[in-house]
């Protein structure tokens, strides 16, 4: 169910609080929206809402569940084709109670690095048909330097990052963007149980940022919000001699 | 365990908190006793849950259907006013009833059956309410309307949060073909002046209220300004964009609203109006939400925080018990720069507990300076009580169970319909 006029985004993982109040703001510039997430039926709200924020149409696609890759290619032909794609799903475990068991460093992988480049592949892919499109990925700025305290979402997303670079590197030149998004500390049902300091902002300004991201800005990596460049050119630049023995 | 705050930055409490940000989703396990927590734009303690848990639902933001032509809105019961106005007036639909800010959520302001300024002409908030989805705590789901499940409509209506969880709600708005309030600034020089306004107002203007200054005594008690409005009935542009709002970032320090400070403050504002008589039209935004143009202005009262006294007494003529409580504030010294007087209609409230009743209301602040001030509000009680007038349970923190009894017949009634699982430190205080 496609409109001429308006943009089609695809979102997976739509009932993330940040994927949520991004597609709010698309809904409001008119777009098609297809939502994807592991619980359809949490998305009925969703769908209706944005209709009256004024999307143009939402289509509810069956379950996505990132431990389920066979199914990925399958919701991505329901959706094509779509102008946009914006992959937010992941999962932010806990570092002490997965980091030493093999399968659940290997399931935790699959959430926040396998599933989304098998995704980003196949998006790719119907995009360089098309000759047009725009990949957003939120990855986080957890992936730019490994920590003692979240090191297997780190990794995952770290290769995320490196990944999407890559990708974007090869599609530049057929006018597919590619949008690496890289949240700092976000106030949403992930990071619940954190006690939040000033450094955290709420989905809803988060929203703002990717909805930004996707549909004016220039930029290929978006810090989420903007201040976050600053933190990470500092934190990076500290010598890995010092860096390994702070507790952070 | 978290520290949530009311209003008035004042009783402190502790409470685990626990988002509720779908609506579908079953009702939470919880151990201690829940109250849910829209804003937290009430003053006093019946937002708050010591020691227990608040279902906070500012996550069920969601808009569930929206009919242009007949200005039925359906949506979440943590939507706010704010967002129901940003959605709703561009296309020329109003909110019936409105607070005194937009940073109220549709829960909140039916759990506290909230009015404006428009109470004489229209009631208070529950008279825009069609129905309301009510979660309990036993997973029941009732749909409430003056048809269906009445009677817990109406004890929901005003019910302090205490009947289970409203979902979501469907209002009815009303139509409006401009943004902008002709507005009539009239200067008053004692109470008088305010009867024969409100009078004169009552059929002529939709909104009407008076800002009092506090501090003015003798035979200039009820001095003020009286602030009259209708929607404007030329059509114009409705679309709109609040300004940034300033902010106060940090509590301030206990001086700032000494008597001097609110002196010259009450000076500053009366001088606002030229002459005797000033007329104009006027955004809503300012028109009906003059303090929400500064973030968190509660922070002025410092860290030891503030009560607002509202009670409603009945008019008993031009120097009836308003003029004896306003003249108790003045001989007091203790007034702020905040202080709202108006005539309520005589509508039947609908619901059990709802504050708003014919008569005269009265709103005013109180900075938080311990006996002193706990003193002269005891001492209103004893005019509202005399004259068998009521306080507004959201905006208190401080009154006496004895007189909450009186001035709310039907608690018994209600009481029957709380649910088991509910419960606040408003309700607890008035149970001991
Ligand atoms: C500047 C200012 C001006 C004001 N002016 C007015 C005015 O003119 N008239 C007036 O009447 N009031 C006024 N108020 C008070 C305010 O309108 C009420 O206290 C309102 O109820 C606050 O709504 P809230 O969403 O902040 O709810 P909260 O303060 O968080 O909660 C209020 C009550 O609602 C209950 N509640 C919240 N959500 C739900 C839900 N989903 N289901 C069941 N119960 C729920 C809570 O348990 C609590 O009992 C004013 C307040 C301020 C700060
Ligand atoms: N919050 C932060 O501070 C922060 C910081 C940096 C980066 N991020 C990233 O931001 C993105 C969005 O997260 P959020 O903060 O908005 O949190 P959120 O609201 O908790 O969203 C997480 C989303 O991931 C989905 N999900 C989890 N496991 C899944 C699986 N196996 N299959 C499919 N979907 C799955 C969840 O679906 P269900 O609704 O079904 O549970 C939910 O939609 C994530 O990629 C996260 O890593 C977050």
């Amino acid at each position: 169910m496609t409109h001429s006029n308006s943009t089609t985004t695809l979102i997976l993982g739509a009932t993330s609080a940040m994927a949520e109040h991004s597609a709010r703001l698309l809904a409001t510039d008119g777009d098609a929206l297809f939502l994807a997430a592991r619980n359809p039926e949490d998305l009925a709200p969703m769908a209706e809402d944005l209709k009256v924020r004024g999307a143009s149409a939402v289509t509810i696609l069956p379950a996505f569940d990132a431990l389920k890759p066979d199914t990925f290619a399958d919701i991505i032909n329901q959706a094509a084709p779509f102008d946009r794609v914006l992959i937010a799903h992941g999962s932010l475990p806990d570092q002490e109670d997965c980091q030493d068991s093999l399968s659940k460093i290997k399931q935790e992988l699959q959430i926040n690095f396998q599933s989304t480049v098998d995704l980003c592949t196949l998006c790719a892919e119907k995009f360089i048909d098309q000759g047009s499109g725009t990949l957003a990925v939120i990855s986080s700025v957890a992936g730019l330097r490994g920590r003692q305290s979240n090191y297997i979402y780190g990794a995952a997303k770290g290769g995320l990052n490196t990944f999407l670079q890559g990708l974007r590197n090869r599609l530049q030149t057929k006018g597919i963007r590619v949008i690496t998004l890289l949240p700092g500390f976000v106030d949403t049902p992930m990071t619940a149980d954190i006690k939040k300091g000033p450094l955290f902002i709420s989905a809803e300004q988060a929203g703002i940022c990717i909805h930004k991201a996707i549909t004016k800005s220039k930029s290929d990596i978006v810090y989420v919000p903007s201040f976050w460049r600053f933190i990470m050119w500092i934190i990076r630049s500290i010598p890995e001699p010092i860096f390994k023995r702070l507790k952070l | 365990m978290s520290t949530p705050t009311s209003w008035g930055n004042l009783p402190h409490t502790t409470a685990t908190l626990l988002p509720v940000n779908r609506r579908k989703a079953a009702f939470p396990a919880v151990e201690d006793k829940v109250l849910p927590y829209g804003l937290g734009r009430s003053y006093g303690d019946s937002c708050l849950n010591d020691k227990g848990t608040l279902l906070l639902t500012r996550g069920m933001d969601r808009w569930i259907s929206f009919d242009e032509e007949t200005g039925i809105i359906c949506c979440e019961a943590g939507v706010s006013l704010d967002e129901i106005l940003r959605l709703a007036s561009p296309k020329g639909w109003f909110l019936p009833v409105t607070p005194g800010t937009r940073f109220v959520t549709v829960g909140g302001a039916i759990a506290n059956d909230v009015h404006g300024k428009n109470h004489h002409k229209a009631g208070s908030f529950s008279t825009c309410v069609l129905d309301f989805e009510l979660l309990r705590s036993d997973q029941s789901r009732t749909l409430c309307s003056r048809s269906k499940n009445a009677s817990l409509f109406h004890a929901t209506i005003a019910g302090l949060g205490l009947t289970g969880l409203i979902t979501f709600a469907t209002l009815q708005l009303r139509r409006i073909v401009s943004p902008m309030i002709e507005v009539e600034q009239i200067r008053m020089h004692h109470l008088n002046d305010f009867f024969r306004l409100a009078d004169e107002s009552n059929h002529s203007h939709e909104y009407t209220v008076a800002w009092i200054d506090g501090l003015a005594r003798g035979e200039s008690v009820g001095s003020g300004i009286f602030i009259r409005g209708n929607h404007a009935s030329e059509a114009s542009d409705l679309s709109w964009k609040a300004k940034k709002t300033a902010a106060i970032p940090l509590n301030a320090p206990s001086w700032l609203l000494q008597k001097q400070s609110v002196k010259i403050f009450n000076a500053l504002y009366s001088k606002k109006v030229k002459g005797e008589r000033q007329a104009g039209s006027e955004h809503f935004l300012p028109f009906f939400y003059p303090l929400d143009a500064v973030d968190n202005w509660n922070r002025l009262y410092g860290k030891r925080g503030f009560y607002q006294y509202q009670c409603v007494v009945p008019r008993d003529g031009n120097r009836g018990p308003i003029h004896e409580i306003l003249d108790r504030i003045a001989n007091s010294g203790q007034a702020s720069f905040l202080a709202v007087l108006k005539v309520f209609g005589d509508q039947k409230p609908e619901g059990l507990l709802s504050f708003a009743r014919a008569g005269v209301t009265l709103a005013m602040d109180f900075p938080n300076r311990g006996p002193k001030t706990l003193k002269l509000m005891n001492e209103l009680d004893e005019v509202v009580r005399q004259a068998g007038g009521a306080l507004y349970p959201a905006k208190d923190a401080r009154m006496n169970p004895e007189d909450f009894k009186m001035a709310y017949p039907a608690l018994n009634t209600f009481t029957e319909k709380i649910d088991p699982a509910f419960s606040s430190s408003f309700w607890r205080r008035m149970h001991t």
